[in-house]
């Protein structure tokens, strides 16, 4: 599923991202505040939703190739987090939403089909 | 079949503190292992494991050097520390263990998982540490593993 599509169904609000950026394909999710747990267990393209809005996020999407980050809460990446989003080329979205909220509206658009039955 | 013979080595200066930095050793380590075709696997588990040692350095020394080699056989990571050193590095090996500051805490770092990632993403683990000294990490990522354990 691309960036776009998810990003419009779940309302998220892009930071830095380009068309570009947009067009890549997501491949899931993955949901953690803890920076070791995404580097140790999140796959590549999936989509990180995290509370978390410092820089570091950056170099753990960058070094995972994760397919973006979204910040929820209605927390604001830092500066220095969004500038070193738009060197690196990752995406970043903001959301009023909860993690919980993101989650599941995500993973409804992966698996609709099997909750649907 | 010249890159059998390819061996390619580097270090990173890395300043306790830089956060701002976080991830730029491992970074590079990561492309060039890419630049080299080295194989998906083995360039998953060095990020994860140099980039932990990148920011134990960080969050807890005063400065330190990643060195890596990568020859066709294995990728090799040196991690050596100017730090308050380990007292107890068997508590420390333990998942969940952690001494980190609660500002470092509060950033997601300090959960205890970082010296298990290292090792766990390893293939040799080998960690020295002297209190009030510094603390150095040396791991040996074999590659194409598979392979080898199926000969075995």
């Amino acid at each position: 599923m691309r960036l776009k599509q998810i990003s419009e169904r779940l309302s998220l609000q892009p930071v830095n991202a380009t068309e570009e950026m947009l067009s890549a394909d997501v491949t899931g999710g993955y949901i953690s505040d803890l920076l070791s747990d995404v580097m140790a267990n999140a796959e590549r393209g999936t989509l990180w939703i995290t509370l978390q809005t410092h820089e570091n996020i950056v170099a753990v999407a960058v070094l995972k190739e994760l397919a973006g980050v979204v910040i929820v809460n209605g927390r604001r990446p830092s500066e220095e987090a969004v500038e070193k989003a738009l060197q690196e080329g990752v995406p970043l979205f903001v959301t009023p939403l909860s993690g919980f909220e993101v989650a599941g509206r995500l993973y409804m658009l992966f698996h609709a089909e099997e909750i649907q039955g | 079949m010249s890159s059998h013979r390819q061996i390619k080595e580097g270090s990173f200066h890395i300043l306790g503190g830089d956060f701002a930095n976080a991830g730029e050793a491992s970074t590079s380590i990561k492309r060039e292992l890419l630049e080299m075709g080295v194989e998906e696997d083995t360039i998953r588990r060095v990020s994860i494991a140099t980039f932990e040692a990148e920011m134990n350095i960080i969050i807890y020394a005063t400065a330190g050097i990643i060195r890596y080699t990568i020859t066709p056989e294995e990728v090799i990571i040196i991690a050596e520390d100017m730090g308050p050193g380990i007292e107890d590095i068997e508590l420390a090996m333990q998942e969940g263990y952690s001494t980190a500051p609660d500002w470092v805490r509060e950033m997601g770092w300090g959960a205890g998982m970082g010296l298990p990632n290292m090792k766990k993403n390893s293939d040799v683990f080998k960690i020295d540490s002297v209190v009030g000294e510094g603390t150095r990490v040396d791991m040996i990522i074999k590659r194409r593993r598979n392979e080898t354990e199926a000969d075995q």
